[in-house]
């Protein structure tokens, strides 16, 4: 498979979470920074096995939290206040204690907002192609498989040597993954399962 | 390492001798294997009851309010009643995934998939009666600041517009936070299915997760703020829903416990809502490993807790009716005791605050046919409690001359009972077609989750 073309990354078993997690820190040891582990589950401590820095979502979400506040008491004293104040049984136009709901859920609203597609911007997602799932074995990581995939783009890839190194640090089982889909035959397609 | 002290182990919550690929078995076969007979006919019968609903809702649209039993006394009454009772139903939902989850509560995994679906479908039916309680619906949007030719503005001063944005908020964040924690499990599902067009719309939805490391550590991230972000909602969604009631000068709805008090009740009666249907559906997917009678005992217990609170609050405002000294007030709590509406006041004591003490029994909480018993009581008491505070309040007001009885018309009755139809039917669907157990998280509490656990057999 690997005489197809430009490979995209080897992609390396292991037993089980505890082995993968020894794996991923030999893997940062050993140099390769464009490495990612795939589980069915977040593994604790894995942040810190491969050595990622931490989550950049709280910030996005603060951004919209804050958007959410100003917006929120904007909306309020603007219509109540200036486009068109309306006497209300003697309340007066700046009723701030009564805009605290509303604010309140408009910063909770957009803050949510912020949280989704912040999330999903950071990771990538949706992502209408992705090389990982020319391999088969790829599946297994929604299911009980403990992966790692080192990405050919790491200046310290090497086709052979990476296969190598992962094999000894205890891979199971390893593949070479190509950036370009294999020819297609009849039910082999990508990212399925036989 | 001297191993003096020996770990006391917790109760497992996954029962049963399972594997991570044995539980993805487990529930992904459900919405792969043939539709169950008994399926077809629940779908049908909830189908029958919300064509019923449409009918209704279209007769109240083309003929006006007045088709049910209001009047210009009680001009509130079963539509708001069913407002309430089916918002405070969904609070369970988001107690159960951001509030547990924020209390790291591992057996929440259990349950908290199911529980979140009720809480959208239960916020749907919620949000229908309010809708068409307006009398002109053609002008709902009116309650939306949208920019219009009259230039005029929603008051904002007003809780019943605090309540629009707070229910449209809650709809809006529970169904992110449900579909945010769908995503890994989708992804299960889509390399699990066989059929093509099922691997594409499971595939489609579930956006391309590969369980990379990189993404979990954004997913957790994701997952701990909106339930950060969902805890404060939901107390605060209750919390208005009550100032509907607290901010008016009505005897009966001018005071201050109500947003705590209206809280504990919808969590009370959201745990009997969440046993109920997890009680049959467990037996019928047999997935009595998962959802464990560990699982019933611990909500039996949340419901004791609850139904105390709900208890004291009865009492409290009582007492506060007799010592805040107000004529009207203390006239309010003895009409709704002894009054034209004292037999919904006893059947709501009996189901809130009588039933609910069976529970302080070890062996009791941990009998499935009581519990399933008792959360249909619960929910029975909980719908005449807010019956009770709409309703009796309004009945008999200042003016004895306006005072009245209200009687509910045959499309009061059936608009709530075709909203069963709108729940179950959206609720079977989803137990047809979507993992109904968060599988990644259940995965996660899981003892084989943790390195350690490997590191100390090894030893």
């Amino acid at each position: 498979m690997s005489k197809r073309g430009i490979p995209f990354g080897v992609l390396a078993e292991f037993e089980n979470p505890a082995d993968l997690m020894d794996a991923a820190a030999a893997v940062r040891r050993a140099g390769y920074r464009q490495f990612d582990t795939y589980s069915p589950f977040p593994i604790h401590g894995m942040d810190d096995a491969m050595g990622l820095k931490p989550s950049k979502l709280g910030w996005i979400v603060l951004i919209h939290g804050i958007l959410g506040l100003i917006g929120g008491i904007a909306l309020q004293v603007w219509s109540m206040d200036i486009a068109y104040p309306v006497h209300i049984s003697g309340k007066p136009y700046l009723n701030f204690p009564a805009f605290v709901p509303v604010t309140f859920a408009i910063i909770i609203l957009l803050s949510a907002f912020g949280v989704f597609m912040g999330m999903f911007f950071l990771n990538n997602l949706p992502r209408l192609h992705n090389p990982l799932f020319h391999s088969d074995r790829i599946a297994k990581a929604t299911d009980d498989g403990f992966l790692l995939c080192i990405e050919a783009t790491d200046p310290v890839f090497s086709e052979e040597r990476t296969t190598l190194f992962l094999k000894e640090i205890g891979a199971t089982f390893t593949e070479t993954i190509p950036l370009e889909a294999p020819d297609k035959s009849p039910g082999t397609e990508t990212g399925t399962v036989k | 390492m001297s191993q003096t002290i020996s770990d006391v182990p917790d109760d497992r919550l996954v029962k049963g001798n399972h594997d991570f690929a044995s539980i993805t078995k487990l529930i992904t076969d459900i919405p792969q294997e043939r539709t169950p007979t008994w399926w077809y006919i629940a779908f049908g019968i909830s189908n029958i009851l919300l064509a019923m609903m449409l009918g209704m809702v279209i007769w109240l649209i083309w003929q006006g309010t007045g088709v049910w039993g209001l009047n210009s006394t009680v001009g509130w009454a079963w539509d708001i009643t069913n407002f309430v009772w089916w918002v405070g139903i969904g609070h369970a939902g988001t107690l159960i995934s951001a509030i547990l989850f924020l209390f790291r509560q591992g057996w929440r995994t259990a349950i908290n998939r199911f529980a979140e679906a009720m809480t959208i479908f239960a916020v749907m039916c919620a949000g229908l009666y309010p809708a068409i309680h307006v009398g002109r619906i053609w002008a709902i949007y009116w309650i939306f600041p949208l920019p219009n030719s009259m230039q005029l503005w929603p008051n904002f001063n007003s809780p019943l517009l605090w309540d629009v944005f707070a229910v449209a908020t809650y709809l809006i964040v529970s169904t992110l936070f449900w579909y945010v924690g769908l995503v890994p499990d989708l992804a299960t599902m889509r390399d699990k299915v066989k059929g093509k067009i099922s691997r594409l719309v499971y595939g489609v939805f579930a956006l391309g997760w590969t369980g990379a490391n990189r993404h979990w550590q954004n997913y957790e991230k994701a997952y701990m703020i909106l339930a950060g972000l969902a805890t404060p909602l939901v107390l605060s969604v209750h919390t208005i829903v009550s100032f509907d009631f607290a901010v008016s000068i009505i005897p009966g709805w001018h005071t201050t416990i109500f947003p705590p008090y209206f809280v504990a009740g919808a969590i009370f009666s959201g745990f009997a809502m969440v046993l109920s249907l997890m009680i049959i559906s467990r037996k019928l997917y047999g997935l009595e490993d998962i959802m464990t009678i560990d699982h019933i005992e611990k909500m039996n217990i949340i419901i004791l807790v609850t139904g105390m609170m709900v208890g004291f609050a009865y009492g409290m405002e009582f007492f506060i009716a007799w010592y805040g000294g107000v004529e009207y007030e203390k006239f309010a709590f003895i009409n709704r005791a002894l009054g034209p509406y004292a037999w919904a006041y006893w059947i709501m004591i009996t189901c809130n605050v009588v039933s609910p003490q069976f529970f302080w029994v070890k062996k009791f909480r941990r009998n499935i046919v009581l519990t399933f018993i008792l959360s249909i009581v619960i929910n029975i008491g909980m719908w005449f409690e807010r019956f009770v505070i709409v309703v009796t309040s309004l009945a008999q007001d200042f003016l004895p001359s306006s005072w009245t009885y209200f009687s509910p018309t045959y499309v009061d009755v059936l608009t709530y009972v075709g909203t069963f139809g709108l729940f179950f039917t959206f609720f079977l669907l989803f137990l047809r077609f979507l993992p109904m157990v968060a599988i990644a998280e259940i995965k996660g509490v899981m003892p084989q989750a943790n390195p350690a656990y490997y590191r100390q057999n090894k030893r």
